[in-house]
């Protein structure tokens, strides 16, 4: 069974619990490990004691004289009464020390703390990521389904996430970085994680929330400080556009995109809908479910249900020329 | 009718139940309804199970067709959510308690030696009670549609908000409902043992079973109630404009999770804790040996049920309880598997050292020992809060709870439905067919539910309409699907042979398997009365004492 599993998380490292690339998900992995090799362990000796028991005392024909009829040992009782409770005892030590690993408090950003804090906010059925502070340094810029993270190499950078909900239960789980945390309307919870190692880093949606739940996807990008700087840098920028876009700018601006949708330095101001302000910076639309590609985003825009059915944003049936103009000016947001 | 002249109070009862001498349909739908003889009720609740089960059965191959595939788009996700939704709820519900307690209907108030249910009335009503749940539930389909909160419907997902049409208010109905007739069964219990019992059988003597169904009746006591009430705040909620879990106007998303789970934890337990008195009656019988360390069998199922009652947040370790909570609860569920664990040594000492019988029974009970094992040992891993963190809501758990709800009450219900049908119908089940749903169905079952685990590892969680190639989930999914299609005959012999048995089957006597409790005393079919005379008993194998006169039981314990 170990094997198997290995090969197989061998084969796909992308989501695999046993392939950890932060200190919190691989104390929970050695952990796992270890637990899996005392319920392996007990599951030997004991289907070895029940396969013993049937070709030692089984009988083809029935009949014959009763066997010795053995009421109960009150020894033997309290011997495998004992026994599970020495490696229950057990289990709960171990049990404790990774979870006070795991599981640690929020600090407060600090000057020069090398942290960077994001508060993620679920939606039905996409994230939204604020960024607030990097090094000490407050940010207070928004976008959605694609989280940029530092990776520390020789030093520690560590990613602190405020998790709430804006409607229903949701779930934050990437298995390579930790374990899940939901988020709860009406709760604030956190979670965190570090890794030395750039890459793309997938995870999903884990609490069942309503109809796109399966394509409630995550992307971490985990990259060297330099390019998670200057990725930093150009998401805090307004939305620029050239002089002969402005037309195109006035039809998205005309229509009701803007009651959902952000773009930061326009009167787009919605916040009901991802942040639009630097998409085409992004890798994929609708919460990770398609490249980002300019055929991919007309056929958004034409009609999102066919892509995301049940999507809470709707057909709005907009002429060739509005489609053109709109996606013209989307494709500029990079 | 000696007894009757004896009993005339209990005769009442039986007035309305007046034997047809022909079988037609009128008069066999006019007995259903009017009987209020525990035997009957027993029937007709296991047969309302079995007829749920293929209802579930099928949904959930709709779900797995459904995953076959990467990207497939053989089903929406809306259907796809309301399958889910509907196959857990039907199976726990509908399936699960149901053949349960229809089973324990039928073979308590004979295996203590009484003539029926302490409240016969109260017993039909559980039973209608159930089963109109059941229909208000499916009603949902008449009115557009199954609900899609899923089956333990976090909140607020069952607020008008977010769920606009009348089938969570249906859902919600009909599991209060059913939940009523649950609650009166429990009682009916509760009082059948504790002041029904024959001359002689103290509560240190009745057969295991009847002590495992005690323990359920207790629980079903404390679990129940608060599941109603959470139920009531849902309709409260949609229907006159309470907040209790709209988290806009102050309500808690929160308080239902504690709610559920306080009803859900105990909830697993009502549903393995009388299959732990089947497999109880079923080894020893087939091992030809007394049930190994009966006293600590007794007190290892109040000890599980006790404990069970608290430890409904491991099912809650991700929403940001403080590690100390944590810590408690992982702690209490981790002492659970001491208790379980008891069960499992005492049965294998049951049977070490005894003459072994693979008849149909005992094949399901092993089944049942070497599956539930398994169930338990990945239960022992979810108790283990990091761990949990990346195990909660991934596949892994759906391969868990499966393997406890197939490996361990599926397959200890087939023992007790495979020991005790010759005592229900007079007739023997086919060993032949028997032995084919057992493979195909221990075959089949690891094939569906064991790659699930694997997908779980894989980062698969459950409840998703559809996922991406190349992720490593496509080949589980599959293994999965087939293992379900191979499951698939495995209940239609079942069926086939429950049928085809009724007139085909070897007479069988009324005690074919030479067994020690009392319903074997009775004729099979037994009478309404269920004894002629109301048996004295010496010690828990009343049977084996009349065989070994010279070596009886009561010596011993």
């Amino acid at each position: 069974m170990s094997s198997l599993l290995l090969l197989a998380s061998a084969e796909t490292p992308d989501l695999s619990m046993f392939d950890p690339v932060s200190p919190s998900a691989k104390s929970i992995r050695d952990l796992s490990i270890l637990v899996m090799i005392i319920t392996g362990l007990i599951f030997l000796v004991v289907e070895a004691v029940l396969c013993y028991c049937l070709l030692r005392f089984r009988r083809s024909t029935p009949g014959g004289n009763e066997p010795p009829q053995i009421y109960g040992s009150q020894p033997i009782e309290i011997a495998w009464s004992v026994a599970p409770a020495l490696i229950v005892f057990m289990l709960v030590l171990i049990t404790t020390r990774t979870l006070w690993e795991v599981n640690t408090d929020l600090p407060k950003p600090r000057a020069d703390d090398r942290a960077l804090f994001v508060t993620v906010v679920g939606h039905q059925w996409w994230w939204e990521y604020i960024y607030e502070s990097h090094d000490g340094r407050k940010l207070g810029f928004t976008t959605s389904n694609e989280l940029h993270i530092p990776v520390g190499d020789d030093t520690a950078r560590p990613v602190y996430l405020t998790l709430k909900s804006s409607d229903v239960c949701h779930s934050f789980w990437v298995p390579r970085l930790a374990g899940k945390t939901d988020l709860i309307p009406g709760r604030t919870n956190h979670t965190w994680f570090q890794t030395a190692r750039p890459g793309l880093y997938l995870g999903q949606c884990a609490e069942y929330c309503g109809c796109q739940h399966a394509n409630m996807l995550i992307r971490v990008v985990a990259e060297p400080i330099e390019d998670f700087e200057r990725w930093l840098d150009h998401q805090q920028q307004p939305a620029v556009v050239e002089a002969d876009l402005h037309v195109a700018q006035g039809a998205f601006l005309s229509q009701s995109c803007i009651n959902c949708h952000r773009v930061r330095g326009t009167t787009a101001a919605g916040t009901f809908g991802p942040d639009l302000t630097h998409l085409m910076s992004r890798q994929t639309l609708a919460s990770g479910m398609i490249p980002n590609t300019p055929e991919n985003l007309r056929a958004w825009l034409v009609n999102p249900q066919n892509i995301k059915a049940g999507c809470l944003m709707p057909a709005f049936g907009l002429n060739k020329h509005d489609l053109d103009q709109i996606v013209d000016y989307l494709l500029v947001l990079r | 009718m000696a007894v009757v002249e004896q009993e005339p109070v209990l005769l009442r009862a039986y007035q309305f139940t007046p034997e047809p001498d022909s079988a037609s349909w009128s008069a066999v739908l006019h007995i259903c309804v009017m009987t209020v003889d525990h035997k009957k009720i027993g029937i007709m609740y296991v047969i309302m199970a079995l007829v749920f089960l293929v209802i579930g059965g099928i949904e959930a191959l709709l779900i797995r067709f459904q995953l076959l595939f990467p990207r497939n788009n053989l089903i929406g996700p809306e259907t796809f959510n309301g399958l889910f939704t509907m196959h857990g709820t039907t199976m726990v519900f509908f399936v699960g308690m149901p053949i349960l307690i229809g089973i324990g209907n039928y073979l308590v108030p004979l295996m203590i030696g009484a003539r029926d249910m302490a409240f016969p009335r109260l017993n039909a009503f559980g039973f209608w009670a159930t089963l109109f749940g059941g229909l208000l539930l499916y009603f949902c389909f008449v009115t557009g549609g199954a609900p899609t909160m899923g089956w333990f419907a976090y909140a607020p997902l069952t607020e008008h908000t977010f769920a606009r049409s009348a089938a969570t208010d249906f859902w919600a109905l009909g599991l209060a409902v059913s939940g009523f007739g649950t609650l009166t069964a429990g009682i009916n219990f509760i009082a059948t043992i504790l002041a029904m019992r024959a001359p002689g059988m103290t509560l240190r003597k009745i057969p295991f079973f009847v002590w495992t169904m005690l323990w359920t009746a207790v629980l079903i006591l404390f679990a129940i109630p608060p599941l109603t009430v959470a139920l009531t705040m849902i309709l409260l909620d949609r229907n006159l404009g309470t907040h209790f879990f709209d988290v806009q106007n102050g309500g808690s998303a929160f308080l239902w999770q504690h709610l559920f789970w306080f009803f859900g934890h105990p909830e697993v337990y009502i549903l393995i804790l009388p299959v732990f008195g089947m497999v109880s009656e079923v080894i020893p019988v087939f091992s030809r040996k007394v049930l190994f360390g009966y006293e600590f069998m007794a007190a290892a199922t109040a000890a599980i049920a006790f404990i069970s009652l608290g430890v409904w947040a491991h099912h809650m370790y991700a929403v940001g309880m403080s590690r100390v909570v944590d810590l408690y609860f992982a702690a209490a569920s981790l002492v659970v598997s001491i208790p379980t664990g008891i069960k499992l040594f005492n049965w294998l000492a049951t049977m070490y050292g005894g003459r072994i019988i693979l008849a149909s029974p005992m094949l399901f009970a092993v089944g049942f020992l070497s599956m539930f094992l398994i169930g338990g040992l990945t239960g022992i891993m979810l108790a283990v809060v990091p761990f949990d963190l990346q195990l909660t809501d991934s596949y892994f758990v759906v391969g868990h709870f499966h393997w406890v709800l197939i490996g361990g009450t599926l397959f200890g219900t087939f023992a007790g439905i495979h020991y005790w049908y010759p005592k229900v119908t007079g007739r023997m089940l086919s060993e032949r067919l028997a032995s084919w749903q057992f493979w195909l169905l221990y075959v089949g079952f690891i094939l569906t539910f064991g790659p699930m685990h694997v997908a779980g590892f894989l980062g698969m969680p459950r409840r998703i309409y559809t996922y991406d190639a190349g992720l490593g989930w496509d080949f589980w999914n599959q293994v999965t699907t087939i293992g379900a299609i191979i499951q698939v005959p495995s209940y239609a012999i079942l069926v086939f042979n429950l049928i085809t048995s009724l007139w085909k089957g070897q007479p069988a006597g009324d005690n074919p398997w030479h067994a020690w409790t009392l319903e074997w005393a009775t004729t099979s079919p037994p009478p309404a009365y269920n004894f002629e005379t109301i048996p004295t008993v010496h010690s828990r194998r009343p049977l084996w004492d009349l065989s070994h006169p010279d070596d009886p039981d009561w010596k011993y314990e």
